[in-house]
């Protein structure tokens, strides 16, 4: 997935305050082109989010969302929860990159519970921060393990927030959310759109200049 | 005289009372005032709603007060983290309530609690399972739901240093839910890793004003948690 999220740091401008999901939107972080500055955001009250650190120097108050000890940049501030997602809801946070498990033609969002009757449900801050920020970009593999599309015509798994989702970036393709439809904006290399359609469970536009 | 410091953890919890509802602070480990539960677990009270974000990991802190069959109801977001068994095992086993709330719905509850206002509309859990049954009003041609203000009886908090008024300052990503449930509760009892005295804080860079404080104790260097999970360690030892 690195060269997806490399597409997707290249995508993000200079000067954007920035929340990375956890687990693949992570790797958005290792990308960011030279000379461009981005303000990392972590739900858990820090701007300024650095890179993990080396193993024996971690600060178990120092952590990010995922609970992994990280470090803070010069510059960086920190906060209480309550001002942390008002810089969410607020409209603050400029991209939110986030995993999937499911994102429909309309740009719904279902990433945090397959709805098994025996899970343990857990949202963290997923609902908040789809409602909040400005854009919301998602990473993610284009199938399941199994080989299912997670671009779906409707969600069966529970949601998380309702059109909620502008941007998908798939190791396929690069997929705009528009006027309830998804319009391909870009293929990755050796990918032609009848395969992309093919693993596609919902219907694609092509962008006239892709 | 105001002095504001108690002697011991096990004082200051002494008056936590059966079906209290307490706030815990933390995120993970972090901010987890773990001297202060274990203090609670050695108290007793029963029958208690718990208010923190997680529901703690291996068998110390707030895992122990629940593996302790203290705490009735969850109040959380995310209730299953790393190494965290005791509330899947009691939830699975339908054993413990749970109210599930997004994380930033609960640490506005929170704050609103603490502030005098009963209740507020966010768009966060509109269309989701998490909204359902809520009352839903739309503001412009957005959508909110209405979500009612959380306080309680009690709140435990870890800071990293306090004055005998009880201004504090935190450590870090370890102040996360600490300023906003000083707010929220009646009785407000922190664990310090260092006592200043009055005029030690800067007044420019205190965190949470004394004022939302009852009980200080003087914890000098707290245990971490996910030392003693690392160690298999168990509360009571």
């Amino acid at each position: 997935m690195s060269e997806v999220a490399l597409q997707v740091a290249l995508d993000i401008p200079n000067g954007s305050y920035v929340n990375l999901g956890i687990g693949i939107p992570e790797l958005v972080a290792d990308y960011v082109p030279q000379g461009r500055e981005v303000i990392y955001h972590t739900e858990n009250g820090l701007l300024g989010m650095g890179p993990v650190p080396s193993a024996d120097a971690g600060d178990p108050e120092l952590i990010n969302a995922g609970k992994k000890c990280i470090t803070a940049l010069p510059g960086a501030c920190f906060f209480h929860h309550a001002d942390s997602f008002s810089m969410i809801r607020g409209g603050h946070i400029d991209y939110c990159v986030l995993g999937a498990l499911q994102v429909s033609a309309d740009g719904d969002l279902a990433n945090w519970s397959t709805g098994e009757p025996n899970a343990i449900p857990a949202v963290g801050g997923a609902m908040d921060l789809v409602a909040g920020a400005k854009n919301i970009v998602v990473i993610s593999q284009h199938s399941t393990k199994n080989g299912e599309p997670k671009i779906v015509e409707t969600c069966t798994y529970p949601l998380t927030g309702k059109k909620v989702v502008n941007r998908i970036y798939t190791n396929l393709a690069v997929i705009d959310v528009k006027d309830n439809r998804l319009w391909v904006s870009k293929l990755a290399p050796g990918v032609s759109f009848e395969y992309l359609q093919a693993n596609t469970g919902a219907i694609l536009q092509m962008e006239s200049d892709c | 005289m105001i002095d504001k410091i108690v002697g011991s953890a096990k004082d200051a919890v002494s008056d936590i009372f059966d079906g209290a509802v307490v706030m815990i602070s933390g995120f993970g480990e972090a901010g987890s005032p773990i001297e202060l539960i274990h203090a609670l677990i050695d108290h007793g009270a029963r029958n208690l709603t718990i208010v923190s974000n997680n529901t703690g990991s291996g068998h110390v802190g707030l895992a122990a007060l629940i593996a302790n069959r203290q705490v009735r109801k969850m109040i959380c977001s995310f209730p299953r983290t790393a190494n965290s068994k005791v509330f899947p095992e009691l939830y699975t086993k339908g054993e413990i309530e749970l109210e599930l709330v997004p994380q930033g719905t609960l640490a506005e509850r929170i704050r609103a609690g603490g502030s005098g206002i009963p209740a507020f509309y966010t768009p966060a859990s509109v269309n989701t399972p998490l909204g359902l049954n809520k009352e839903v009003r739309v503001f412009g041609e957005r959508s909110y739901v209405l979500e009612h203000a959380l306080t309680a009886d009690f709140s435990l908090v870890k800071c990293r240093a306090a004055d005998r008024y009880g201004n504090l300052v935190y450590n870090k990503t370890a102040r996360n839910f600490g300023p906003i449930m000083c707010m929220g509760a009646r009785t407000t009892i922190v664990q310090a890793s260092e006592i200043l005295p009055l005029g030690g804080i800067d007044p420019e860079i205190v965190i949470t004003p004394g004022i939302f404080v009852k009980r200080v104790v003087h914890i000098p260097n707290p245990v971490h948690e996910s030392v003693l999970v690392a160690e298999n360690r168990r509360y009571p030892w």
